[in-house]
């Protein structure tokens, strides 16, 4: 087949499957719904294999596939850039999908909007694919903002849940607010560089770095704006710290699509835009710098908050906004190759831990307090492995994948000197406890210890909460029920997931990090030379795990192990004690450092007032009050003088019309 | 020349013809009659305007298709129509909500059909004949005669505060109107005596104050139209009160008109005044964006709320008009048409709502899509494309207004991309406590699912804002010479000094 036709395969099969499901879903029924939607999925990840081969031959593709739009002199085109780093991406969302796709069958087994769920991933799966594959900065947007859709409409599946028709506003506003920057990003490059196509403007770029914003009334490089400016919107769709608060409220959609979309691919979404960009952040160090600072602020405080969540995906929620800091500050330190490698190693053992607490939920019947299971490694051996798989290759673990992205990571930005560097340093080591802390906290908790459920102490906020306007309402296990292990199409994607989990990283690394793997993808310039240095102490990912035995992070996480295991196995009486000890911190972590309420309070609440004012008094008394209908009274009041003027009297008549005449022979005289 | 036949004479007048017959069947005994005939003069008068697509040529600025008779000799006014690559797009948009209002007006209205129906078809001839006219008193007639249907409509067929809205809706407009017909007439004076508009185009205007004067006497007609902020406050209180084909027709075309009297006399006859007064319109339009956007969001009353929203994404149009580039040109023009598509489709859900549960507030509404998930469907794709989501047509044209404005000033870029969130903030909230949630109420749980008329005329609408959303391309092509022409001659001054 020719190659640009397997490069239109790759987005528009899952397309279709969309289109099938959504449209004809009701007549397919569900067994066809899911067989076409996994079919054209799985295409999808074929046809990826087989450019991956190609682009590894040497063969990148950069072209159009049709003219969008044109004005004045510019047009704005829909195109493909395959090259390394997309093929990459392409792969790991569409292996990630398909999994998810499988594991659908059995988590959505009982849901009444079936076809409807098999069509929005298959949407998000080519809007994904849109963004990844482009070649130019319109149709990232275009992409960027299709993930937010189906986002959006998949936070709301369970539409009649009002916590999940909230989260899915505020998950839409909040990428917005992003997006708004993204947008204005944008129209500076348009504006400045006349085109929107990547290849043109980077390489021109390095024509401006002396070049001012023309932004009125602000002094700043060119290029900074540009970066910061685009990295909003990163902030926005990789929930970057303070735009980070829709992503623990996503967890109101179903768990597949939290594993796929709000962990392993969409919220990638922002590091992977950066690192395409690498020809203009290179540019601008304050910029980087700017970067490096709010993914340690994200990677470190985020983590903080996953060590007191009770509900399951809630902690894999905020492990996952403190691993997507993890990614940012890499791309801060230049280290986007490390960000990337970050990315795909997270997107595979996240997916992993999704998928598991997914597992776990289903087993629980829907009931996703961790404070009601423990003790489950009994019943759910696969799903115990795959999470424990899972869980060390999170905490970087010597030999796991994420072991060799993580540790990249902490060297490269103990190697940079842009200012914050020394910040991101301590949040990124200071991460590895806490990572390895509240990961093993929810691990021990699942799966080790008492057995705590089948008893009545509910309080959860479980995938089907609301009883009465959920159709599937179990509501945890029964006093005296047993959990069991879902059936194998649970199964089998937690095992597939595993593998990469485990291995990626060791057989990866070489080529990926210090070999030629992105080759001209991603560019650096030679002042920041962290990955430099790195390959020149690198000799061989075994050489490399074994010598991160005698290093900090590795003791750290260690450390992290022990006392999540000390106080949570051994005396988990403690905690409360801590709990009450320190009450005030843990006050602040439980209402999220308060983003949520001054959000709510200040933008929200500030947006309606502001609203209610301009309307009660812009619109309502000063326009239509005071002009509209203060003439209309105007008119009214010197209408009813006049006709009182008009008596039908001649001699009234006769009297206006002396004075008339002597008040207008009385200007004449005096002009004369 | 079609077959012989004027073609924009057949565009003006055929539905006109239609509308007669149809006020012909006479009272309600033969409203089913009515509503045929109706229809197929609506299908019919689409029909004839698809030639002015297929047969225009891309490549000239000049008018195409051309009539011109000798109407008031004494007076030089003629019978003198023509369209270039911006007006033939609002004919055919006119043309193509014709039908779609007759179908969607089809079992709700059930008194006075044959005027009703009527009243839209004569409503539409006038309308093509006010983006056809190159007379400028041609223009006049038909612009104030395109009035008096559409206060009949709301006069009639309206809400309890059916008068009042009328009332106000005419006397704005009106007071508007009169001033221009003073500025017809200066320049008529000034040019030697002829009405042609291109000739107002062409003629010089040496004096600045001469053609500020002007200026402001067109815009206090245009502007009242658009609507711009602040004569606006008329069009919530018209689309309240309008039947849902009114307010369909209201926002898709009539507010069309005023924004193409911008573009068709105001720019390129007064160019220096228009350059000289940009920063006033542009800050207009700014204030429309973003105020009109704020105050959008806690309207309880659905119509009221997609009203607001109207006014701010007019405030794209204008605001791209008065940055003079092609991308801010383009994109108004195109957000004018993918407002039609959108704010159409949003009436025309928020009526399918109202015909069921008599209600338009929003507070009488929640969990809709438990019980009507076609609708729901159809509605959150024309919600999304209203808070502009690429991919629909609603993005085409803030997106090149935006990126057209970071050119003239970053801050208007700013103030005007502010849209992206309170855009998706007034819209989807609405949406989320009608449509999402549990069944609210009895009235909800009674509701039924869109039928198959229904399911037509949003389905034509659907597609039409997705086509575009993926490829604008055909719609802009038809523009740019047109657009190009324009500019030039916008850049080049008329006052000499």
């Amino acid at each position: 087949m020719d190659m640009q036709n397997l490069y239109l395969l790759v987005p528009l099969a899952p397309l279709v499957g969309a289109i099938a499901a959504g449209f004809f879903g009701k007549v397919m029924g569900r067994t066809w719904s899911h067989r076409i939607t996994i079919t054209l999925v799985a295409v999808s990840f074929f046809a990826s294999l087989a450019i991956f081969q190609d682009v590894m031959a040497g063969h990148p593709f950069n072209g159009t596939i049709y003219k969008w739009m044109s004005s004045g002199d510019t047009s704005l085109e829909i195109g493909f850039l395959i090259d390394r780093l997309t093929v990459m991406m392409m792969l790991v969302v569409t292996f990630v999908s398909l999994m998810v796709h499988i594991y659908t069958i059995g988590y959505m087994e009982e849901d009444p909007g079936y076809q409807r769920f098999f069509s929005y991933i298959s949407l998000f799966t080519f809007s994904m694919l849109m963004l990844v594959m482009a070649n130019n900065f319109m149709q990232l947007f275009f992409g960027w903002e299709a993930v937010g859709l189906v986002s959006y409409l998949l936070i709301g599946f369970w539409y009649t849940r009002p916590t999940a028709i909230y989260a899915n506003l505020k998950a839409f506003l909040v990428n917005r607010v992003g997006d708004f920057g993204f947008l204005l990003g944008i129209g500076l490059v348009l504006m400045v560089f006349g085109t929107l196509d990547y290849s043109s403007v980077f390489a021109n770029a390095h024509n401006y770095v002396n070049d001012m914003a023309p932004i009125p009334g602000i002094s700043v490089g060119l290029l900074t704006a540009i970066c910061i400016l685009l990295f909003i919107g990163a902030m926005g769709k990789s929930a970057q710290f303070p735009l980070h608060v829709w992503l623990p409220d996503s967890m109101e959609g179903p768990t597949p699509i939290s594993a796929l979309i709000h962990a392993a691919t969409m919220v990638t979404a922002g590091i992977f835009m950066v690192a395409r960009m690498s020809p203009l952040f290179e540019l601008s160090e304050t910029a980087l710098s700017f970067v490096m600072v709010i993914g340690a602020i994200t990677a470190l405080f985020m983590g903080f908050l996953g060590v007191i969540q009770n509900d399951i995906k809630r902690v894999v929620a905020y492990s996952t906004l403190s691993q997507l800091g993890y990614m940012t500050v890499a791309l801060g330190a230049s280290a986007y190759s490390v960000a990337v490698f970050h990315l795909m190693t997270h997107a595979f053992f996240k997916a992993l831990l999704f998928l598991a607490a997914g597992s776990v939920i289903i087993a629980m019947h829907h009931d996703q307090d961790m404070r009601n299971m423990g003790g489950l490694r009994k019943y759910l051996p696969i799903t115990w492995i795959t999470s424990l798989i899972g869980s060390l290759a999170l905490i970087g673990t010597p030999f796991f994948s994420g072991f060799y992205s993580k540790d990249s990571i902490i060297e490269a930005v103990g190697m940079s000197h842009l200012p914050g560097s020394g910040f991101a340093y301590f949040s990124v080591v200071a991460g590895v406890f806490v990572t390895a802390f509240y990961s093993f906290r929810m691990y021990f908790m699942v799966f080790h210890g008492e057995e705590r459920f089948g008893k009545s102490h509910h309080d959860h906020q479980g995938d089907h909460a609301d009883e009465e306007t959920s159709q599937d309402h179990h509501h945890g296990l029964k006093p005296g029920q047993k959990p069991h292990e879902p059936s194998g199409v649970v199964t089998w994607p937690l095992i597939l997931l595993a593998i990469p989990s485990v291995l990626i990283g060791f057989f990866t690394i070489d080529s990926m990090l210090f070999g030629d793997y992105f080759l001209d993808s991603i560019y650096i310039s030679h002042e920041h030379h962290a990955l430099v240095e790195m390959r020149e102490e690198f000799h061989g990912a075994f050489a490399m795990a074994l010598h991160s035995l005698f290093t900090l992070p590795f003791w750290l996480a260690l450390a992290g192990v022990g006392s999540a295991w000390f106080l949570y196995i051994k005396r988990p009486d403690i905690p409360a004690v801590i709990k009450q000890k320190f009450s005030i911190i843990y006050t602040l972590l439980d209402q999220k450092y308060y983003f949520d309420r001054f959000n709510d309070w200040f933008f929200a609440g500030g947006a309606r007032g502001a609203s209610r004012f301009l309307w009660k008094f812009g619109d309502v008394k000063l326009i239509d009050g005071f002009f509209v209908n203060g003439s209309a009274k105007m008119v009214g009041m010197f209408s009813g003088v006049m006709r009182r003027l008009q008596t039908g009297y001649v001699y009234h008549y006769a009297f206006w019309m002396i004075i008339g005449v002597s008040a207008l022979l009385t200007v004449r005289t005096w002009f004369e | 020349m079609i077959f012989g036949y004027p073609l924009l004479s057949v565009v003006i007048w055929l539905p006109i013809i239609f509308g007669l017959l149809v006020l012909a069947t006479g009272n309600d005994r033969n409203a089913h009659l009515a509503r045929v005939i109706a229809l197929v003069g609506a299908v019919l008068s689409f029909l004839v305007t698809l030639p002015l697509y297929t047969g225009f040529d891309r490549m000239t600025s000049a008018m195409q298709f051309v009539v011109r008779e000798d109407w008031i000799t004494r007076f030089n006014i003629h019978y003198h129509l023509g369209v270039d690559g911006i007006s033939v797009l609002f004919v055919l948009l006119n043309s193509f909500f014709t039908p779609l209002v007759v179908i969607a007006g089809w079992k709700v209205i059930e008194k006075r059909v044959a005027q009703y129906m009527a009243a839209f078809l004569i409503m539409s001839g006038l309308v093509n004949g006010v983006f056809a006219s190159l007379d400028a008193i041609l223009f006049y007639v038909f612009w104030e005669a395109m009035l008096i249907p559409m206060f009949i409509i709301i006069g009639v067929w309206g809400g309890p505060n059916r008068v009042y809205a009328a009332v106000k809706f005419f006397l704005f407009t009106l007071l508007g109107s009169l001033l221009m017909l003073v500025a017809l007439l200066y320049l008529h004076q000034q040019s030697g005596g002829s009405f042609e508009i291109l000739d107002f185009h062409r003629m010089a205007m040496p004096s600045l104050s001469a053609q500020i004067f002007v200026f402001i006497a067109f815009f206090m007609a245009f502007s009242v139209k658009v609507p711009m902020f602040p004569v606006h406050t008329w069009l919530p209180d018209a689309h309240v009160e309008a039947p849902t084909g009114g307010s369909v027709v209201l926002a898709a075309i009539m507010l069309k008109v005023g924004a193409y009297g911008f573009i068709r006399f105001s720019m390129p006859i007064v160019p220096d005044a228009s350059h000289y007064l940009a920063p006033v319109m542009i800050a207009l339009s700014l204030i429309a964006v973003v105020y009109i956007g704020l105050v959008a969001l806690t309207q309880a009353d659905m119509k009221k709320l997609v009203a607001y929203s109207s006014i701010s994404h007019m405030g794209f149009v204008t605001l791209g008009f008065f940055i003079f580039n092609p991308y801010g040109m383009e994109g108004a023009l195109l957000q004018m048409i993918s407002h039609g598509f959108v704010a159409g489709a949003l009436f025309l859900c928020i009526g399918v709502l109202y015909d069921r549960v008599h209600s338009r507030q929003i507070v009488d509404y929640g969990g809709v899509a438990n019980k009507m998930p076609v609708f729901a469907a159809f509605f959150m794709l024309f919600a999304m494309s209203n808070s502009g989501l690429p991919g629909t047509s609603g993005f085409v044209g803030e997106f090149m207004v935006i990126m057209g404005a970071v050119k003239v000033n970053f801050w208007y870029a700013f103030a005007a991309a502010s849209t992206l969130i309170f855009g998706a903030a007034y819209t989807l909230w609405m949406y989320k406590r009608v449509i999402f949630g549990a069944v609210a109420n009895d009235h909800v749980a009674h509701l039924h699912d869109i039928g198959t008329r229904e399911k037509i005329v949003f389905a034509v609408l659907a597609v039409s804002v997705l086509a575009m959303g993926l490829y604008p391309l055909p719609f802009a092509d038809i523009m740019h010479a047109s657009v190009n022409d324009l500019l030039v001659h916008l850049a080049t001054p008329k006052v000499l000094n």
